[in-house]
């Protein structure tokens, strides 16, 4: 907590918990999926469903996906931005379980054909914690540079990608493991202290047994429009 | 060095140095963030531009999703040039602020959360009329700016800022508690009189329940930053005339975490209790999904 989490964020209001928050989860997909979504799946839980349509919570999530920074005056007009970018959405409700009141699953198909599926929490504040990709379980706020790598489940993809962090000086903040089951495909969550460069991504991506890299930086209160 | 867990331990690290307390507060904040106290100044006057942009770009015709909010702030405005108002010019434009703030951000205008979104109308509500009316500068207000968000931080360690956790004492009361202080800098009072504005500020908004008609930030909140504004006046005009908290500030902000948890839960956000459970605020309830 510092002075600027107090007075602070700027944003685009209602709620920093179903606006500001919602935009926040969808950036983080957005990074994760590491290019331009053009369908999306929303599934609102809880008090997301319920009061996200008098909160904006659709609007803030869509213009997450488009880029957009939880400070951006688009943010209301952002489903006709969505059509200019030719990004297709639904939304629905659904109970996720055991999920916190402000909740999203977040089905994504990217220009490129890549695919993610992420639940998201927006905890209050603005800030959310990602609590799974592509169906494995998992916590992190992207608070902080995170590093989100798919790889097979074998000896030796942690010290390697480990082993690129320290040689680019990237000191490991936190990571978790998590595996659909032995042999199947797993998901390494990195959080780092620095940001981590496109290069270092590069280099991970190139290592034996890694299906898949993608970075999220967070976002600077920067200004828009 | 303030470790912003007590406003006692503040006050006594404050008198054992050559820093005013403004500066106290940021330079022991930038230590923790790892930023310079010029980065920080810079970062904290694009608050006070950003609040002041805010109020320019209000505009009376907007309305929020629900239609229940919007309009009040030009009539509260046009009102206050009128001859013979109830609370004079000045209090008068103090509360067209508030609602104007309190307006935008319920029609997705962006905003400066201080310290929440639903409360961002108290703090531009009483420092930009107080700039007109008192010619104070622009560094001034960002000076009033930390030794609002550093008595904010006590807040949120010792008691709470969100509505769910501790009603709406926690965010339209943290805001007034937050706003008295500074209006106490601006006026030139002493740390210990910061420190009674914001125990009194609190005070006399504890309790205060968060009862959203249809769980949206509208009905009541806008209005709530009104009296948020008008409690700091209150609290920091007692302080200054050297009236005193009797409950010591920290023992105010502890009795305030203590009735936040007493709250039911249906006064704490959920749009199930107060003025949101009336016939009136039933018709926009939604079925939980």
């Amino acid at each position: 907590m510092n002075l600027f989490d107090i007075l602070g964020p700027v944003m685009v209001g209602p709620s920093s918990s179903h606006t500001a928050g919602a935009v926040r989860i969808g950036l983080l997909a957005r990074a994760l999926l590491g290019q331009e979504p053009v369908r999306a799946n929303l599934f609102l839980h809880g008090s997301f469903a319920s009061t996200g349509e008098g909160h904006g919570t659709y609007q803030a999530l869509i213009a997450g996906l488009l880029g957009l920074a939880p400070d951006d005056s688009r943010i209301p007009g952002s489903f006709e931005l969505a059509k200019e970018r030719g990004l297709q959405f639904t939304f629905a409700q659904r109970t996720l379980r055991d999920a916190h009141p402000n909740s999203v699953l977040i089905q994504l198909e990217g220009v490129w054909g890549g695919r993610l599926e992420m639940g998201a929490s927006s905890l209050g504040g603005g800030r959310v914690k990602v609590f799974q990709v592509d169906g494995l379980s998992t916590s992190f706020s992207g608070e902080l540079p995170t590093l989100v790598v798919h790889n097979s489940d074998q000896p030796g993809c942690v010290s390697q990608v480990t082993g690129v962090l320290a040689q680019e000086g990237i000191n490991v903040a936190t990571l978790q493991l998590n595996r659909g089951g032995r042999g199947e495909s797993a998901v390494m969550v990195i959080e780092c202290d620095q940001p981590i460069p496109q290069s270092t991504a590069d280099t991970i991506r190139a290592l034996p047994g890694i299906l898949r890299v993608n970075c999220y930086t967070p976002e600077q209160e920067i200004h828009h429009d | 060095m303030i470790d912003f867990t007590s406003i006692q331990q503040m006050l006594e690290d404050t008198s054992r140095s050559d820093l005013p307390l403004w500066d106290n507060i940021r330079r022991s904040d930038c230590r923790t963030q790892g930023i310079t106290p010029e980065q920080s100044w810079d970062k904290m006057s694009l608050m006070l531009d950003t609040m002041k942009a805010s109020d320019r770009d209000y505009r009376e015709e907007d309305r929020s999703h629900s239609g229940l909010v919007g309009g009040d702030g030009g009539k509260m405005a046009r009102y206050a040039q009128g001859e013979k108002t109830l609370c004079g010019p000045f209090l008068s434009q103090v509360m067209a602020g508030a609602l104007r703030m309190g307006e935008c951000n319920a029609c997705m205008k962006r905003i400066v959360a201080a310290p929440t979104a639903g409360a961002c109308g108290v703090l531009p509500a009483v420092l930009l009329p107080y700039e007109k009316e008192f010619g104070v500068s622009h560094d001034q207000l960002v000076e009033a700016l930390y030794v609002a968000s550093g008595f904010g931080m006590i807040i949120a360690a010792r008691a709470s800022i969100s509505g769910a956790e501790g009603g709406c004492q926690a965010e339209i009361g943290s805001a007034a508690a937050m706003a008295a202080p500074a209006l106490v800098h601006l006026q030139g009072g002493s740390p210990e009189q910061m420190a009674n504005a914001c125990a009194m500020a609190v005070k006399n908004l504890l309790g205060l329940v968060c009862d959203p008609v249809g769980g949206l930030v509208e009905v009541p909140c806008v209005k709530r930053n009104v009296i948020g504004a008008m409690d700091a006046l209150s609290a920091a005009q007692m302080a200054l005339a050297g009236i005193e908290s009797r409950v010591p500030p920290d023992q105010v902000l502890d009795a305030m975490a203590e009735v936040g948890r007493s709250l039911p839960h249906t006064l704490r956000e959920t749009g199930k209790g107060g003025l949101a459970a009336t016939p009136f605020g039933q018709q926009y309830m939604h079925k939980e999904a």
